[in-house]
Order: C-alpha cells, then structure tokens, then sequence
C-alpha cells in the first residue's frame, strides 16, 4: 500500500526453524496485530494511532509476506499456535490481540487456546464463524485484484491506494498471501463449526467492530460473535466496508484505544 | 505404433449464445443450460461410435474426465471404461485418466480400476493425471496440495495392486487403516500406467522417473521435442534409455472424403471459443498453489494464454483436417517431427454430427491407421506394446538399470 510509513522496527524471530519477519513500533503493553488474508500492508497511520496506545507487534503471519511457510499447516488453528508461541518468544506474558478479518479468525482461535494470556480481544470483521445467513464470498474464484476491491467500502479507495493496476510485486505478495490461506482455509471455507462453542471459554473483554457495507462477511457474524463471546460488545460503522482500518481508519482505532483504556 | 481413437464427448447442445453473453463457458456456467433429453442422445451416440471404432480395429480408445463445462461430457472417466468394457471386444481402453488428487479414497480407485481390468479381460491402461485447476474447485479438492495428492496416491494405488493385503496406509494426505481390497488386476504386476500432460516440467520428470510414457496433449511439434529432451535425461538419470516407445502424442485429426468436407467440419474444434476447455478465468485454471511457486511471478506477469486461429492451427499441425490420402501425409510429418509411438487421434468434437462422426471414425480405421501403422514402422516407432517394455521402472530388472548423472 502507498501509505505504509516506517516508522516501524524490523526484526526476524524464530520460532523453531520457522522465520517470522515482525515489524513493531510504538512503547507499552503488547498490543499484537494480525493482518489479513491479503497479507501484511506494512505500517500504516493506523498502526501508528494504536502505537500512541502500546507496544505494537505486527508479524507477517507464517506463510505470508516475508515469513517463512510452514509447509505442515494444515489448519487456520495451527497459525494461532503459532502466534502464541511468538507471544512467548517475545516475552508476552500476556497481550492485547487485534485480529483483522481473516486475521480475526487466528485471534479468536488463540483466544479459545489461551484465556489468560489475552488480555483483550479485539476482532475487526473477523472470519471463522459460518453466517446465519449469507455466504462469506469465495475469494478462490475471483482474482486477487477483485477480491481487495470489493473490500471497501468504495471502490475508488482500491485505486487510491494500489493504483488502476497493481504493481507485480503486489500481484505476488497477494498470490503468496492466497496461497497460503489455500493451504489452511480452503474446507470448510473461511470458518470452524467448533469455534462459536469454543469462544465460551474466553471471558475477558472483547470489542468486535463491524462496517455496515462489508462485502466480504455478512455483518450477521458480529451478532454471532458477540452471542458466541461472554463478555463482548459490538460497534458498527457507517460508509464503512470489510477494511475498516482503511475506511474508518480514525473512528476504528479511537474505538479499539478508547476500548484497550477502560 | 499404437493408435486410438479420442473424443473429449461434447455436450454440444448448450446454448452458445447464453456462453458467449455470460463470458465464460466453464466451471460456474449455470447447469441449467443441460438439456438432459439431448445429453441421453449424444451418450448413445458416442456408444455407438466406439463400438464402431472397436469393430473397425483400432487400437485403443482414449477415454478423460472433466467437470462442470459443456466442452466434455465424462464427469468420470470409470463409468464410461466400465460400460466399454462389457460392450467391446478386442480394443484396448486407454484412461487418460484417472484425476488421482480429487479423490479421497485412493483405495476405492484401484479396486473400480482393478475391475475395469478383470471385465475387459485385461485391456486396460491405467493413466493418471492431476486434474485441471477447475477439477479441484468442482471437486472442493485443496489445489494447494494437488502434486502431494496425486504422488501420494498414486503410491497407495500401485502399493494396492502389488503388495499383498491387509495393510495399513497413514500417510500424510490419505489415512486407510484396513487396505485389502478383495480385487487384483487382471493384468500383473499391473496394468500399464500412461501420464498425459501439457507441458509441466514435474509431471514430465516424475513419468519419466517411473518409466510411464508420456502423453503430449496437442503442443507445437517444438514443444513435444523439448517434452522429450527433459523426459529422456529424467530417464537417463534412473538408468534407462527413451525412446519412441515412451512418447505419445495427442492430435486433433478430422477426416472426410473431401479435403473441403474435413476442413469446414473441423472448424469444430474451435467450438468451445477456440480454448480446449472453453471461457474461464485465470483463477479457475490456475487456482493458488496448483501451479509450482518458482513459475508464480511469470504467471502472473504474462499475458493470458490465447490460441492461434484456426487456418494458423492448421498450418502449424496442431489440427489436421482433410482426406485420407491428405490426413496421412501431415501424420507422415507430425511422426517425423514428433517420433512417437503412441498416437492418440482426437477425430471429433463440437457439433460435428453423429454421421459425419461415424464416417471419420470409418476413414481413420480403414485408410488413415494401415498407413500410419507402415510409415511407424518405416521409422521405427515401436509402441510399449510392440516392444513389450516393463510396466514401470518398479517393474524393471535391477541389473538392466545403468543410472547416469545427467543435468
């Protein structure tokens, strides 16, 4: 993305001998973000807003970006082990988890794995729950291209921030970046049927934050979060589409900084 | 030479314009366009053409699968081997083949293809393949381990026919705790195993590091050399020398009694809006983690894949169209270019009707197939079948094995 900043630290961390590439930026509790399925955009001025709130972890998830693949995975839950095994590795007692769509769906899993070690959950349009009704749309038979324009709210944010046509190494970050959730997300698509049962075990606070226009998940899912989830409260944005730390990128991360200082 | 009579069995009845209007023709092109009336009527015609063809004396018919598209009507590639293999006699049935990832129980395979086999009184070839990238959204199979599927597979399926059971198979993409399947192939160790391909570069290594002959479906005559050039030092590796009788060629080959006739007719194979699988889009042929990553960045910087027109394809051999007397002398060009023995000649598609179908398959047999059989001969392209080879390099002796480094 065109508005990726640097103010971010780049370290590899290994986890066995599997390679994790970590960006971090900002000073205080450990605030760990996981990106989206489309992979890691880089720091953006939203992660600079939740740095003014803490110690911000963004990993290019195993599989994606410039992390090594771990070829065994075979399931979105392997990816949440993972994330707490870099947890430990970074000294992380316990963190606040931010989990970005598909992103979601790893945080909600780590959070049914480890409920004492997430402080807060917060889910932005996460994945992983099967809508009541509605269909999370099949990536798999559009192109990449398609699949991020219908992210937004607005199409015309698509071209603001990749152009009319991506470059190749975007068209390659994101083959990379589906390929990858082939491997672990291909069936069932996009969700588990034991995750709603399982997130009754989690009963910190947890923030799930909706757009209105999301095209990708039917915004039901934040119903069935929220119903799936003890303690959670659910915020729905207007003009706002899957993305919204790009629609909303004020609104959603005075919403996640004002819900991290209660 | 060995030579056999293919057809992809078009579902010719769909309506074009609604393809042509939607843009696409394959995959999620609405199954209500079906016309199951018309597709009972072109399964019995295409019946009636192969035991046509088995009556005629052809050496083999080619049978394949595909799935949720009108270009080919076998949505599996079993039911109609079974059906031929009752009703035909002395023809050998060639499965080209059996997509091994889209499976999810190997073992069932092998018994249905161990079956093929004892029916049809041991005239079976067992080939296997990938599966094209809509097969694997069709089928809800993970493209992503495809090439794992399809070796691992294939594996438990020659394990299957050559190991005595029960045994146990825990592997990393098939679990089967009970193997035992109270059915053996009539043909031993087992029946012979072909691999069609379109030009990836594993799936030629791996044919030739079993000894499988490799089926070139339709490239350039320069593609198939180059086909050849990576297969014989995959051979050469393993220790063993390549020739005619490990290569085979697919062409698309219509024939009348008229040069005139055979041209217009085979403007059909063109049908499917000049692409053999008809209208889709890039990621439902190569969905994510089907293809090897080292080609991914090409892939996607490369322009999408168009054909040449018909007069071009005809004038590069990639159709072959005309009288017999025509048919064979380009057929004298392609087997000199190409030098394989194992011919597969792909004589109708589209809406070419069922008479005209019946008569290509008449001039092929009685004209075009003797001469071929001569000029294979004159240029000593003996078949697997005429030269008796191992099944496989499994099947090979040890002691006539001289593996060689060869990069």
């Amino acid at each position: 993305m065109t508005l990726a900043t640097h103010t971010a630290k780049e370290q590899t961390i290994k986890l066995g001998a599997l390679g994790v590439r970590l960006l971090t930026g900002g000073s205080g509790k450990p605030l760990f973000l996981i990106h989206r399925d489309i992979g890691n955009p880089g720091w953006l001025p939203f992660h600079d807003a939740l740095a003014a709130a803490g110690a911000v972890y963004l990993p290019d998830q195993p599989g994606f970006g410039k992390s090594d693949r771990p070829d065994w995975a075979r399931d979105v839950r392997d990816l949440a082990s993972l994330n707490l095994w870099l947890l430990q590795e970074l000294g992380a007692q316990q963190a606040d988890v931010v989990g970005l769509g598909f992103g979601g769906w790893i945080a909600a899993e780590m959070a049914t794995m480890a409920h004492a070690r997430i402080r807060k959950l917060i889910l932005v349009s996460p994945a992983g729950i099967q809508p009541k009704q509605g269909e999370i749309v099949d990536q798999f038979l559009m192109s990449s291209r398609n699949y991020v324009k219908s992210m937004f709210a607005d199409e015309k944010t698509y071209n603001q921030l990749y152009g009319s046509e991506p470059s190749l190494d975007q068209m390659e970050a994101w083959e990379i970046a589906r390929e990858m959730t082939t491997r672990i997300a291909w069936k069932p698509y996009m969700f588990n049927r034991r995750l709603p049962m399982l997130l009754g075990g989690f009963k910190n606070p947890a923030l799930i934050i909706w757009g209105k226009q999301d095209k990708i998940i039917p915004p039901v899912c934040g119903e069935q979060y929220k119903a799936a989830l003890p303690n959670a409260r659910l915020e729905t944005l207007d003009h706002c589409g899957h993305c919204a730390e790009v629609d909303k990128p004020k609104e959603t991360a005075a919403l996640i900084t004002k819900f991290l200082a209660a | 030479m060995f030579q056999m009579y293919f057809t992809e069995q078009p579902m010719s009845a769909y309506p074009v314009a609604e393809g042509n209007r939607l843009g696409y023709t394959s995959t999620i092109f609405p199954n209500q366009y079906f016309d199951p009336q018309a597709a009972a009527r072109l399964y019995q015609e295409r019946l009636t053409e192969y035991l046509y063809a088995d009556d005629l004396g052809f050496d083999g018919i080619m049978l394949n699968e595909h799935h949720n598209a009108p270009f080919c009507m076998q949505a599996k590639i079993n039911i109609f081997a079974s059906v031929l293999a009752g009703a035909t006699k002395k023809t050998k049935l060639v499965l080209l083949g059996n997509p091994l990832p889209v499976s999810d129980n190997p073992v069932r395979l092998a018994e249905e293809i161990g079956m093929i086999d004892l029916i049809s009184q041991g005239r079976l070839v067992s080939g296997f393949v990938r599966g094209a990238g809509q097969e694997q959204l069709a089928t809800n199979t993970n493209p992503a381990f495809n090439r794992e599927r399809f070796e691992e597979a294939h594996d438990l399926i020659i394990k299957t026919w050559t190991q005595p059971g029960p045994f146990r198979w825990e592997g990393d993409h098939y679990q089967l705790r009970l193997v035992n399947p109270w059915v053996r192939t009539l043909q031993q160790p087992h029946p012979r195993i072909w691999i069609p391909g379109v030009i990836s570069t594993e799936t030629i290594v791996w044919s030739a590091e079993h000894r499988y002959p490799y089926i070139a479906l339709n490239p350039t005559m320069d593609d198939a050399n180059r086909i050849w050039s990576i297969y014989d030092k995959a051979a050469e590796r393993v220790g063993y020398k390549s020739g005619p009788e490990q290569r085979g060629y697919l062409i698309r080959c219509h024939v009348q009694d008229t040069d005139e006739k055979a041209i217009e007719n085979a403007r059909q194979f063109m049908w499917m809006q000049g692409e053999f699988i008809g209208l889709g889009a890039f990621e439902w042929q190569n969905p994510s983690g089907y293809s090897s990553p080292s080609g991914r960045r090409q892939r996607l910087a490369g322009p999408k894949r168009a054909y040449p027109g018909y007069e071009e394809q005809l004038a590069g051999f990639l159709i072959i169209a005309g009288s017999p007397k025509t048919v064979i002398q380009k057929l004298r060009k392609l087997l000199e270019g190409t030098r394989a023995s194992i011919l597969a000649l792909w004589g109708n598609d589209g809406m070419i009707n069922h008479k005209d179908s019946m008569n290509c398959i008449k001039l092929l047999a009685q004209e075009v197939c003797p001469a071929v059989q001569q000029i294979g001969d004159e240029l000593g392209l003996k078949s697997p079948f005429e030269l008796n080879t191992p099944v496989s390099l499994a099947a090979t002796p040890k002691e006539q094995l001289r593996p060689v480094p060869v990069m």
